[in-house]
């Protein structure tokens, strides 16, 4: 009776939602790690692992529900997140079950402890825990823009978990570093999950004050200064690193929370004098600490020259202990379960893990490891490039950035590069709170790359579109 | 916001990238040497992973390895007579290092050097675990027991060559230690270590290789040997023209002879025969400094690569002495010093028709399956002397063992030649002087071996320290042991 027109003739183009092929490379993420599992069965014992199944089907069946999950409530993530998590993970309990089998690092145990318990149950427990907790991101945070709602009180949030380990009875000194606490038994590091609460603030704060804080300056020396009032901010979290580093001797978490907010901040702002000023900052405060704070000092020795005082010195003889794991591993490597990278004996599974890496799988698996991480930062960054609303893509590169930093300290830590700092490798070291940490923080980067790539609702239908209904009276 | 997104992405990057390069520099560039740091343990525990090859002595292993618990390394160096072999084996200890035959030949014996490459390779595809080469020596089990029960607790060494080929037979150095003792890294191990390293006796030095000794009256017969060689002396039986009493070249000082013999005139054999001092000394004065260090150079002095493979000390012949020095020296004194080894060198050398072979006491190097790697070859090292003059110094040494100063060496139904030597030292020769015995046997199958063999610092009288009275009959104990062995 009436010719229906469709005026909107230009309907969302479907992007192609990428789950299959986040299916073929877990396919991929779950396999490596099994081969990994067998070839340090067969190296150290000369037979296949017993618990190949369990693993192999452990780790299958974590990724299948991971992924369900994303294909059910994130349909239009990034294919690559999950499965580089996925791999790193599964590769990381291979390491930390091959050192769970090092005979040296058991009778170290023994004699330290009284006894030596396996990390890799507890590992498996906190990967499952990781996955839960994945899940539940993705399940509970519908749309990252509710986090905004949360600005102050994640701020609140954060400095609760920095100031945890430094109250007494529930802080516990480890080797000299306060940065966890002790709860029922378990050891949780707050720091971890303080680096994404605290991404929470910044990006609320930072996405209502960017324009004050952007326009409101004078040019100086080719450089758009902020007004001292705009100053406080930065101040103020530059204050908390260094207490955090003078209080918990956390070199490495003062130094991601302050390079996450320095980056923050000049992508909120577009004005490369925060980069100058941050760096200056941070040089100021190095110097600083560097030169009065007697454990910074032996760990800055330490880096300069390991051997010069590898016997008189642990903080030496530990890095030392390190490069020549990654020297004696050459460019291919000793193979699995071939090494001597136990050498190092403590916090060989945490701390240390990546020296493992270095000695077993050689150059080639080095750079194989630091370019898997590269991608996480580089999807992580394109989240953010990808993402619409300013709060989503300052979280995304927030994270990312954070994620960065965390590798660049922590491997550059053990390569010598920079001065060790008890930080961990993220995925790969043995300890509950940084995997789930970490995958909630893959989750968050999943959900945002879903919004930002989730095609426009289609327009409601106009009503201009339909045929003038004449109302007759009947 | 897209623009510093991007910068952060590239700083991003950069900060991977500063990991790569840093990666590739410790695993490529600097990985060589961190991975055979002092510091690296894993140099050690790679060499005790397996077990050791063995060091072989008439076809018997003188070494093991035993397995450990609980240390890092899984295999122990066991010496099975360590006393005994150890000037030959040296040592190989987890926690202060290898010398020696142990450290040489490390290569073959922990199996990694490079021509035991297909035996690895083999090895990694039939998944057999890598094994140590062995190190077949030329000593002689008999003769090496006998140099070393007759040192008994005398501090001395004996050196022990077949003057055809220049194998090694005997070398023993006495007091020994057992390499046994500190071969782990255990606190028993380190006490045994410094006990030793620290003792006055200077256990871990090997006497017979890498101790020097004036070799006193002994190197008479290396100034014979250049007398002769030069054409100062051509009939070793005619007078010569040295007179009592000797004044030392261009010096007013009187040169002794012991227990006030008289030597006037005596012939050169007659001299060798009675060891006069005066004769051997105006010898040494009339061949010239020059030529006396070049016949003491062809037989061996000087040479700082005597590689056994085990390399001997350099024994010294003075090259830039004045003339009563260089008088002195031709009677063993003054700077003269010479290692045992080269001492039976000298004998060897004279045994051999003045042919002087290279020693050595690594036969041959096998494989774990026993393949032959590499076999040493015997060479020429040099000729100090010519048949016929080296058949004339046989007759003077035949004549010390058979009428002279060396009656103690005579082995009956075997030519023997010898030279007794008592070398003084210390201050003011206040110190117990060095007995020196050299000497060899001879068949009609030539001469089978020389031996040379010191004994110092003995408790007894100074009178009774004399070549002919200690040294001699352990000679002849290692000489009669390797005539034995041979049938």
């Amino acid at each position: 009776m009436s010719v229906v027109t469709n005026t909107t003739t230009i309907g969302a183009i479907e992007l192609p939602s990428r789950r299959n092929t986040e299916l073929m490379l877990l396919g991929f993420a779950v396999v490596i790690p099994i081969f990994a599992y067998a070839n340090v069965g067969l190296a150290m014992h000369g037979k296949l692992p017993p618990g190949m199944l369990v693993y192999g089907l452990g780790l299958a069946v974590l990724a299948g529900v991971a992924h369900l999950v994303v294909r059910r409530f994130a349909k239009y993530a990034d294919p690559l997140l999950l499965p580089l998590g996925i791999l790193l993970n599964g590769l990381g309990l291979v390491l930390i079950w091959r050192l769970d089998q090092s005979e040296r690092l058991q009778n170290l145990a023994k004699r330290a402890y009284g006894g030596f318990s396996e990390s890799t149950p507890n590992q498996m427990l906190y990967t499952a825990l990781g996955i839960v907790l994945f899940s539940a991101v993705l399940l509970v945070l519908k749309d990252h823009r509710t986090l905004q709602r949360f600005t102050y009180i994640s701020m609140a949030g954060a400095l609760v978990l920095l100031i945890l380990p430094v109250i007494p009875g529930l802080g516990a000194d480890v080797f000299g570093a306060k940065i966890w606490i002790r709860v029922a038994g378990f050891s949780i590091q707050p720091g971890e999950f303080a680096k994404i609460v605290i991404a929470v603030f910044f990006s609320g704060y930072l996405m209502v004050k960017r324009d004050a804080l952007a326009l409101a300056s004078r040019r100086f020396m080719g450089l758009y200064l902020p007004r001292g009032r705009d100053l406080g901010p930065i101040l103020v979290i530059w204050a908390v690193s260094l207490l955090i580093l003078v209080f918990e001797n956390d070199l490495g978490t003062s130094l991601l929370f302050f390079g996450m907010f320095v980056i923050m901040l000049y992508v909120a702002t577009e004005r490369t004098s925060w980069i100058v000023i941050g760096l200056l900052m941070s040089t100021v405060g190095a110097v600083v600490v560097g030169t009065t704070a007697s454990h910074v000092k032996v760990r800055v020795n330490a880096w300069l020259d390991p051997f010069s005082c590898y016997t008189t010195s642990g903080a030496c003889e530990q890095v030392g202990q390190s490069i020549m794991s990654f020297g004696s591993g050459g460019v291919l490597g000793a193979g699995w379960g071939q090494g001597n990278s136990d050498l190092i004996g403590f916090a060989a599974n945490s701390d240390f893990i990546f020296s493992t890496v270095g000695e077993e799988l050689g150059l080639t698996g080095v750079m194989a490891f630091l370019l898997l991480y590269g991608l996480i930062i580089e999807r992580g960054a394109r989240t953010a490039l990808a993402a619409r609303d300013p709060f989503g893509k300052l979280f995304a590169i927030g994270l990312s950035g954070a994620f960065a930093i965390q590798i660049f300290v922590v491997a550059g830590g053990v390569m010598g590069l920079i001065p060790l700092t008890g930080m961990t490798m993220p995925f790969l070291a043995s300890g509950g709170s940084s995997v789930l940490a970490n995958w909630a923080l893959i989750g968050i980067l999943i959900r945002i790359s879903d919004t930002a790539r989730r095609p426009a609702p289609a327009p409601a239908p106009s009503p201009d579109s339909e045929m003038t209904q004449v109302v007759r009276p009947s | 916001m897209n623009k510093p997104l991007r910068r952060i992405a590239i700083f991003c990057g950069l900060l991977i990238l500063a990991l790569l390069i840093r990666t590739n520099w410790l695993q490529y560039v600097q990985a060589e040497e961190l991975a055979t740091r002092k510091e690296n343990r894993r140099v050690q525990i790679a060499q005790y992973a397996t077990e050791r090859g063995n060091i072989i002595v008439e076809g018997q292993p003188i070494t093991g390895s035993e397995a450990v618990n609980g240390s890092d390394y899984k295999f122990k160096r066991k010496y099975l007579d360590g006393p005994l072999w150890a000037p030959v084996t040296g040592f190989a200890s987890q926690a202060f290092g290898s010398t020696q035959l142990e450290s040489l030949e490390d290569g073959i014996l922990t199996g990694n050097d490079d021509r035991l490459f297909f035996d690895r390779t083999i090895g990694m595809f039939t998944g057999q675990k890598k094994q140590g080469g062995n190190v077949v020596t030329t000593l002689n089990a008999a003769a090496q027991k006998a140099a070393f029960t007759q040192l008994g607790n005398k501090k001395g060494a004996v050196a022990a060559i077949d003057p055809r080929t220049g194998a090694i037979l005997a070398l023993a150095s006495t007091p020994s230690y057992d390499p046994s003792r500190f071969a782990g890294n255990s606190k028993d191990d380190e006490k045994a270590w410094v006990e030793l390293k620290d003792s006055e006796d200077k256990n871990l030095v090997n006497r017979a290789l890498r101790e020097t000794y004036p070799p006193g009256s002994t190197f008479k017969v290396v100034t014979a040997a250049a007398a002769l060689e030069h054409g100062v002396v051509t009939d070793i039986n005619a007078p010569t023209d040295t007179t009592e009493p000797y004044l030392l070249p261009t010096t007013q000082t009187k040169l002794p002879n012991s227990h006030d013999m008289k030597c006037d005139k005596f012939s050169l054999s007659e001299a060798l025969r009675v060891s006069c001092n005066t004769v051997f000394a105006n010898m040494s004065d009339k061949v010239t400094r020059d030529k006396m260090v070049e016949t003491a150079q062809k037989f061996g002095f000087n040479n700082e690569k005597i590689d056994t493979p085990v390399r001997a000390f350099a024994s010294v012949y003075d090259k830039t002495m004045d003339r009563p020095g260089n008088a002195l020296s031709g009677i063993g004194q003054y700077n003269t010093a010479a290692t045992p080894l080269q001492m039976a060198m000298v004998a060897a050398a004279v045994a051999n028709d003045g042919k002087l072979m290279k020693p050595y006491m690594v036969d041959q190097l096998t494989s774990p399956n026993l393949d032959v790697i590499e076999k040493h070859e015997p060479q020429e090292m040099s000729r100090p002397l010519s048949a016929a003059n080296a058949q004339k110094v046989q007759q003077m040494m035949v004549n010390v063992v058979d009428n002279g100063t060396g009656k103690t060496a005579r082995i009956p139904g075997v030519t023997v030649g010898g030279k007794t030597g008592t070398a003084q030292h210390g201050v003011g020769n206040k110190k117990n002087p060095y007995a020196w015995f050299i000497s060899y046997a001879e068949t009609d199958k030539g001469s089978p071996v020389a031996v040379a063999v010191v004994i110092e610092d003995s408790n007894a009288d100074r009178e009774d320290i004399s070549g002919g009275g200690l040294a001699a009959p352990v000679a002849k104990a290692v000489m009669e042991a390797v005539l034995k062995s041979q049938g």
